[in-house]
């Protein structure tokens, strides 16, 4: 994506390109909970983010470049957002939006996932509970010069020894397990995709 | 419009204590309603005399829901208790059915003949609480996932759960891809 | 009148399994529904749920009763008001207390005001699957408008947390009045907008009548409560049955339809909203100066300014929210159901008290946990088309359904 020759040629293309990508970012709305209601009035017609490029709210993933996490993320739900995130053809990028896509939100509770991306990258975050239309806004700004500049989260490569440092991980933490229990989806033939061996457990009391 | 009709409270209890007689564990009157306390296998009797005494017909189906007693204050006779609430069109009353089931063999009888309502919160209360419904047609799971083990919302069940919500594969960047190449 | 009775459709080679997977283009939240279909008519479904399971009910046992209300905000998430309004009543039902005058017409406004705000969404939504895109605009134009005042009430737009056990948060701001009325003239003249575009319009009335036919015995047996029960002849209504705050003071009119198709539902809505706006303006004509907080402070949070001030205040404050043994409100040892009239129907809390500072049990009764599974049995035997319609016209909220 960020081109591999130094020819004035292909590097204008290439910003061209990725201008033209940033300023037609497709979102693949993922609306779960109260998050989604501000994202459905961020497509509206006060805060139309339809002006930013994001007209077509496609509910394609195979369409799509920009997933849109807007919500909490339950244990039956991570696997269907996991599959979507394969779905969708890179380049693609990822906004969690709200408290709880982020982080886990005010429920610290046995099914909710804290915070989306232990498990899938994510290019730019939004606090909020939920996060006003502004906010949204400015998250799909962002992402947008992260895609003028040509970077995804998603395209970061690592190192396997590299994805077990937290400072250099991709996904901002690392799991939060406390004790495996029932059946052990993180091992590489259970994913798609090559991933770390099981990590630390993450900071804090869990009990 | 169907409106609350207090006077007809008493038609209710008089009625219910003469059918349940020594069965009936106890009668608490609450704000609007009564609720009446009888043991996990007397429930369905009572409710299906509720729903079919023409006199009282508690037609409709309100609310089905459990408690774990496990560390209340005051004792109960058992650990868990089924709560049924139904309302009256006719009477304009409410009334709830607390019926105790033992710990040690959760199970009563199903109401989804009675109320399709059951269904669900039937389903409900044996994924939370493991509280098993005899005569269920379709008793699984309803809100954790199929595979889950465990019934999350008794009182030894901790609330940030087991270590289940980490229990999902990583999505890193492709870490076959060498560096330098687009 | 319409038939009740699903077609029975047959399997054959022809079958085809697809799946409304949990992500998917309404705006209804993560449902899932299996189908086996044949051709244009579906033989039978099954619904899944849980995509969006909270555990708010054990969190409820965890957190203390005013910290439980900003919790309620995010189960029905279109009208966030209203759950605030009724775990508090719920928690002043148990607590046996009455919150002043003030308080109790300022909890209407704001419940009709979310139930205007719900019905707007619900509708726009539901004519936007069938097709229309343009009523989506029109309802969140005024939903805007409506999220203007809640923030200038409440201080957010939609997770407003606004009522406290024993009163209001703080008090109301000086042009709330002026500010309610300028928005009610255009929350009319776009309920005209969505009577005179869909009422009469053939596409739509195709779609809408006679489909997802509910009878009145199918609504008491399956729990149906609010508008779908209404537009099945179940003529309940929680401001009627056992008028709470300010109900049995003010005129209105409850619609009650006899047929129960999505049509009715549809035309219940809108009927609903009309009387909102009645009652808006009653009871903004009641609206006088007085305390909002129930006078008792071991058990109601004092007004936050005197904390600064008053040492006995600060007190109560420190007593009421610090975790403890001694801290918080200690209800009797009880348990008891209170409900409202939600914009979706009955919303129901079955509160569990050990005497402390936490509830030992909170059931919330989701209005479309009960009203949702009716909707495989509407679609055995119908065409894959009136799924949309149906769904649109059921008002599901994930929240409220798997809390």
């Amino acid at each position: 994506m960020t081109g591999s020759t130094n020819d004035w040629t292909t590097t204008t293309l290439n910003t061209a390109i990725n201008w033209a990508r940033a300023n037609s970012l497709w979102p693949m709305p993922f609306g779960t909970a109260c998050c989604g209601i501000e994202m459905m009035a961020t497509f509206m017609a006060k805060y139309d983010a339809a002006r930013f490029g994001s007209e077509v709210m496609k509910f394609s993933p195979r369409q799509s470049d920009l997933l849109i996490v807007s919500g909490r993320i339950s244990l039956k739900m991570m696997p269907v957002l996991q599959r979507i995130w394969e779905q969708m053809p890179e380049p693609k990028w990822c906004i969690s939006m709200g408290a709880c896509a982020s982080s886990g939100g005010v429920f610290d509770t046995y099914t909710l996932i804290q915070g989306v991306d232990q498990f899938i990258p994510v290019d730019a975050y939004m606090p909020g509970c939920p996060p006003r239309p502004e906010a949204f806004l400015d998250a799909l700004m962002m992402v947008q010069e992260k895609a003028k500049k040509g970077q995804a989260k998603s395209q970061e490569y690592v190192t396997s020894d590299e994805a077990s440092d937290p400072a250099k991980s991709v996904a901002f933490r690392t799991p939060d397990t406390h004790y495996r229990h029932g059946v052990d989806r993180s091992t590489p033939e259970h994913a798609h995709h090559p991933v770390t061996t099981e990590s630390s457990p993450a900071a804090g009391d869990l009990k | 419009m169907i409106t609350y009709n207090p006077e007809n409270h008493l038609k209710v209890i008089a009625q219910v204590e003469a059918r349940m007689g020594e069965r009936l564990l106890g009668r608490e009157e609450k704000s609007h309603y009564h609720q009446f306390k009888v043991k996990g296998q007397d429930a369905k009797d009572l409710i299906r005399f509720l729903r079919e005494e023409p006199s009282l017909a508690f037609a409709m189906f309100i609310d089905l829901t459990a408690v774990d007693y496990l560390r209340y204050p005051i004792a109960q006779p058992e650990r868990f208790a089924v709560v049924y609430t139904l309302l009256s069109p006719e009477l304009g009353v409410k009334a709830q059915v607390k019926a105790f089931v033992p710990d040690g063999d959760p199970r009563l009888p199903s109401i989804t003949d009675l109320f399709a309502g059951a269904n669900w919160t039937e389903r409900e209360v044996w994924d939370l609480y493991g509280i098993e419904f005899m005569g269920h047609p379709d008793l699984k799971r309803i809100l954790m996932p199929d595979d889950y083990e465990g019934h999350p919302l008794r009182k030894d069940y901790p609330l940030k759960g087991r270590g289940e919500r980490g229990n999902f594969p990583v999505y890193h960047a492709s870490t076959q891809r060498p560096k330098g190449e687009g | 009148m319409y038939s009740y009775e699903q077609e029975i459709v047959e399997r054959d080679e022809n079958t085809v399994h697809m799946n409304v997977g949990p992500s998917h283009p309404s705006m209804h939240g993560t449902l899932r529904i299996k189908m086996e279909v044949k051709g244009e008519r579906i033989v039978k479904t099954e619904q899944e749920i849980g995509f969006l399971h909270t555990g708010f009910e054990k969190l409820g046992e965890h957190r203390s009763y005013n910290q439980f209300i900003t919790l309620t905000d995010r189960l029905n998430y279109f009208s966030p008001l209203s759950n605030n309004i009724g775990f508090a009543l719920a928690c002043e039902e148990l607590l046996g207390i009455t919150v002043p005058r003030r308080c109790q017409v300022i909890r209407t406004i704001l419940a009709e005001m979310s139930r205007l705000a719900d019905h707007s969404l619900c509708l726009g939504a539901m004519t936007m699957d069938l097709g229309a895109f343009s009523s989506i605009l029109w309802t969140f134009v005024e939903r805007e408008k409506l999220y203007d005042v809640f923030e200038a009430v409440t201080g957010t737009r939609l997770t407003t947390s606004y009522t406290r056990v024993g009163g209001l948060a703080f008090d109301l701001p000086a042009d709330f009045v002026k500010r309610v009325t300028a928005i009610l003239d255009s929350m009319e003249n776009t309920i005209d907008n969505l009577r005179k575009s869909f009422y009469q319009n053939r596409i739509f009335l195709d779609r809408v009548e006679g489909i997802g036919c509910i009878s009145r015995e199918m609504a008491m047996s399956y729990g149906i409560t609010g508008p779908m029960g209404r537009a099945s002849g179940l003529d309940y209504d929680l401001r009627k049955f056992r008028p709470y705050l300010i109900y049995n003071e003010l005129k209105f009119d409850v619609p009650v339809y006899k047929d129960g198709d999505t049509l009715s539902r549809y035309k219940v809505r809108i009927d609903e909203m009309e009387q909102s706006i009645k009652l808006v303006r009653q009871a903004m004509k009641l609206l006088e100066p007085g305390p909002i907080n129930f006078q008792d402070q071991k058990r109601t949070l004092p007004d936050k300014t005197s904390t600064y001030g008053d040492m006995e205040s600060l007190i109560h404050h420190f007593k009421l929210v610090m975790p403890g043994e001694d801290h918080g409100i200690h209800p009797p040892v009880t348990d008891q159901y209170s409900a409202t009239e939600a914009p979706n129907g009955e919303l129901g809390w079955h509160i569990v008290s050990d005497g402390s500072s936490n509830p030992y049990r909170v059931r919330i009764r989701g209005c479309s946990f009960i009203n949702y599974p009716i909707l495989s049995r509407l679609l055995d035997g119908a065409m894959l088309a009136d799924l949309v319609a149906i769904l649109g016209s059921f008002n599901i909220i994930a929240g409220e359904l798997d809390r």
